[in-house]
């Protein structure tokens, strides 16, 4: 009986796990090291330019907290509001490809407000907000419409056309201002992309590598076990770029954000006049979903943005959805797989819990 | 261990080990025909499923370490790392991640039926003891265990809880820097707290070995809490426990599956999702769930200890004393009762002014007139740490709190009672965890807080001494036999 129950057990959990794990290779494993390596010499970058009063013990985060937003002020450089001011209604109307100066510009700072209380805020009002973001965050901020995603439930999958889509949507609009650094080309293959055209979508990049033999830096042509090209060489040079601020890596925004997917659709089809009376800060733009209903990033969605490439209509309310499959799907590549097996070990261990209290009512059968 | 007659094994290999060292004679003794009282209940399942998460945890730890760089540089990335690109790593990531929640699922219900049937009680009391000892163990390797993604949840949450132990006088600031390894939470921080929590579930094994032990020299407390009389009275525990476990376990994955494989991220915050990043304090510090009641019970001592609450808490301690903890109060007290009683109401007051009413506006004027507030006995930081430590000291302490001659609950109605209110009272204190500290949260973290205090040093006590003696079944036997009736 008992050699039964453990033949039962492993032969199962063999059925359950084997055709899964062989069809499981990454394409380039010998990639994601290195990459790793680069991710951390920029994390690394951006905690040495941590200024060294941060540094010192501190009796609460509290008082950390403070004595770091009252830097970020100091910090925060005038010139720009009215610059980032005067090209809004550009922006607004430019899609953000045509105009990445202008784009990197204004959504730094919605950068910089979503971050909760990130340092370099573009102007004092964006600081203001931020300082408020702790009070007003989470507990006030409307939750966004829930919506009837593809991938929720169960048995919820990604549609590809709209990865694809929303794939699109990223290159063009966001990817003017924010990085994907955990995401490789090679896991375009999950989109529905082939070898051929993952390698053509990596070559339309420029990717600088090195050193060669003569210790030269030097550009080439992306490659598949290349990650998405930041539009900035390192932080520094994003925050240079954007006023101070640094724009999020999208990579995990999804998951970096209560109730990710309907947050993000929520705040890119959340734009809107504000209400009579609402004190709107210069600069800034009104959003229903955002904390505080301050937002420094004009909308960044605007009907026709982009031109798809299957022919569907470019409203913003499918741009949005698109984009929100897309920064999901790259919030979790492995989001289909986990799904796939969990039913069959949800099947498996109802199946095996069955037996189990079958045996067990007939071994204790005769107690009393 | 197991010396004395042996009887030899008909297997050859088992015999050849067995007559060198007797570990099939141990286990056969101590897992096969080990007399266990018959009528267990499922929440006798949840020592063997917290034993099985351990060894999960410990097994998927092992590989993930693997994957992992303790660097403050690259650790978040090459926590995404494994789950993006390792083979399996996001189900060894996931399994771990939510494990820690699943062990802290089962020890508490372990602890629980503890309470609720009386096992801490004689002869179980270092048993009991061992039990607690895991638990502060389990507490600190998953503190640790957090801060390893290095997300900002975990950088911050590092700093809130090493920061707790500058409250410690006079040593406390050192004290923290030697934790950090700095000046802040830095690489060295995660590099130690890597290392420790890579060390401390072996620690933890070796308890939970001897926690096993003591277990089977006293043998199984049972939901009548009455000792088994004889052979009637008990079963082997192989086939009866063993099967009844492996029903238990395979229900109690189902559930861990439903989270591993459905909602991984569920008892995550999203905070958890965000590089560390020293110069941006999150808007919340949440610890994870299972912590929530004892960072509650920290946020609860929102006041300096003045001299008038120490006066009136003592007076009130030597009521406690007397009429709780005693079967009768002092002949030569007793009669100054009512005065004792007022005594403490008249110095409590001011107390009470200053610790919880200084904010209000109105009662401003009087309460800048009280003497004496600038003396502050204990600041409030401290007492935060001290009650959130004494809420498991509490607990370790507890079989001499209890000195009620009937174990199990089953048996005493008034202690059922006041454990359902114990209950209610850790998880309102949990929920009040969660939110953020502003009223009327903080109020209802205080009186959860004082309720959680009172059921261990005046409830408990007192129904020790007043709570009627049931009449007991004879037998685990014939307690059976009259529930199947």
């Amino acid at each position: 009986m008992k050699h039964t129950l453990l033949l039962t057990l492993s032969v199962s959990a063999l059925l359950a796990f084997a055709p899964a794990h062989a069809a499981d290779t990454p394409a380039t494993a010998g990639a994601a090291p290195a990459s790793a390596t680069v991710e951390g010499t920029q994390d690394a970058g951006s905690a040495a330019d941590a200024p060294t009063a941060a540094k010192l013990p501190a009796s609460s985060p509290e008082d950390n907290a403070n004595t770091k937003t009252t830097e970020g002020n100091a910090e925060a450089k005038g010139g720009e509001t009215k610059d980032t001011e005067a090209k809004d209604a550009e922006a607004k109307r430019a899609p953000a490809a045509e105009a990445p100066a202008d784009a990197s510009a204004t959504s730094a700072a919605e950068a910089t407000v979503e971050g909760g209380a990130e340092g370099d805020a573009t102007n004092v009002a964006a600081a203001h907000v931020a300082e408020e973001a702790p009070a007003a965050d989470a507990h006030h901020v409307p939750q966004a419409p829930k919506m009837d995603w593809s991938w929720n439930g169960p048995f919820g999958t990604f549609d590809r056309p709209s990865l694809q889509r929303g794939f699109q949507v990223y290159k063009q609009v966001c990817a003017a201002c924010h990085s994907m650094n955990r995401v490789y080309f090679r896991n375009l293959a999950a989109l529905g992309y082939n070898e051929d055209e993952i390698k053509s979508i990596a070559g339309e990049y420029q990717i600088t590598d090195g050193p060669n033999d003569e210790g030269e830096m030097f550009e080439r042509p992306g490659r598949p076990s290349d990650h998405f090209k930041s539009p900035f060489a390192n932080d520094q040079a994003a925050r240079s770029a954007n006023g101070g601020a640094l724009p999020p890596d999208l990579s995990l925004i999804v998951r970096a954000r209560a109730d990710g997917s309907n947050y993000v659709h929520g705040l890119l089809t959340g734009y809107g006049e504000p209400p009579a009376g609402f004190a709107l800060n210069p600069g800034m733009h009104y959003n229903k979903y955002f904390a505080g209903h301050q937002i420094a990033m004009p909308t960044p969605l605007v009907e026709g943005s982009v031109t798809y490439d299957d022919g569907t209509t470019a409203t913003v309310e499918q741009m949005s959805r698109d984009v929100t499959a897309f920064l999901t799907w790259a919030s979790e590549p492995v989001m289909e797989k986990r799904k796939q097996t969990g039913l069959k070990v949800m099947l498996f261990l109802l199946v095996f819990s069955g037996l189990m209290y079958a045996t067990k009512k007939r071994v204790w059968r005769n107690v009393n | 261990m197991a010396h004395g007659p042996r009887t030899p094994f008909d297997n050859k290999i088992v015999e050849w080990v067995d007559s060198r060292l007797p570990v099939f004679t141990m286990i056969q003794k101590e897992y096969g025909v080990f007399p266990t009282p018959k009528n267990f209940n499922y929440f006798w399942n949840f020592g063997a499923l917290a034993m099985v998460m351990l060894i999960i945890m410990i097994m998927s730890g092992v590989v993930l370490a693997m994957h992992y760089t303790p660097n403050a540089a690259m650790a978040f990335s090459s926590v995404e790392r494994i789950t993006r690109d390792v083979n399996w790593g996001w189900f060894l990531r996931y399994l771990h991640m939510n494990g820690a929640s699943m062990f802290f699922i089962a020890v508490y219900i372990h602890i629980y039926r503890g309470l609720y049937y009386g096992s801490y009680k004689q002869p179980r009391e270092l048993l009991w003891i061992f039990g607690i000892i895991i638990f502060l163990l389990m507490m600190a390797t998953a503190f640790m265990g957090y801060t390893l993604p290095w997300s900002q949840m975990s950088g911050w949450g590092a700093t809130v809880i090493t920061s707790l132990f500058s409250a410690i006088p006079v040593v406390g600031k050192t004290l923290v820097m030697w934790l950090w390894g700095g000046f802040s939470v830095d690489n060295p921080t995660l590099n130690r707290f890597f290392a420790l929590h890579y060390l401390l579930p072996f620690i933890i094994t070796a308890v939970v070995g001897l926690h096993v032990w003591a277990l089977h020299v006293v043998g199984s407390n049972n939901p009548t809490g009455i000792d088994p009389k004889g052979p009637q009275d008990t079963l082997p525990f192989n086939p009866y426990y063993t099967i009844k476990d492996m029903f238990g376990l395979s229900v109690f994955l189902i559930v861990y599956a439903i989270l591993v494989f459905y909602a991984p991220t569920l008892l995550t915050h999203q905070d958890h999702f965000v590089p560390f990043n020293p110069m941006v304090t999150p808007a919340h510090i949440v610890p994870e769930w299972y912590f929530l009641p004892f960072y509650a019970i920290l946020r609860a001592i929102t006041f300096d200890l003045n001299v008038y609450l120490l006066a009136a808490g003592a007076l009130i301690g030597v009521l406690v004393y007397q009429y709780c903890w005693r079967k009768t109060p002092d002949a030569r007290i007793a009669p100054h009762a009512p005065k004792l009683i007022a005594a403490a109401a008249i110095i409590g007051l001011p107390g009470f002014a200053l610790a919880f009413l200084k904010d209000i506006e109105a009662l401003k004027g009087i309460i800048d007139h009280i003497p004496l507030q600038g003396f502050h006995i204990m600041e409030a930081k401290l007492g935060g740490v001290l009650a959130m430590f004494g809420a498991i000291l509490m607990l370790a302490v507890l079989p001499w709190l209890d000195r009620h001659p009937v174990r199990s609950g089953r048996y005493r109605p008034w202690f059922r009672i006041a454990l359902g209110g114990f209950v209610v009272c850790a998880v309102i204190l949990g929920y009040v965890g969660a939110q953020p500290a502003e009223q009327p949260w903080v109020a209802i973290g205080q009186l959860a807080t004082l309720y959680y205090f009172a059921f261990f040093l005046v409830i408990v006590p007192w129904l020790s001494n007043n709570e009627p003696v049931a009449v007991l079944p004879n037998s685990i036997h014939e307690a059976v036999l009259a529930e199947k009736k």
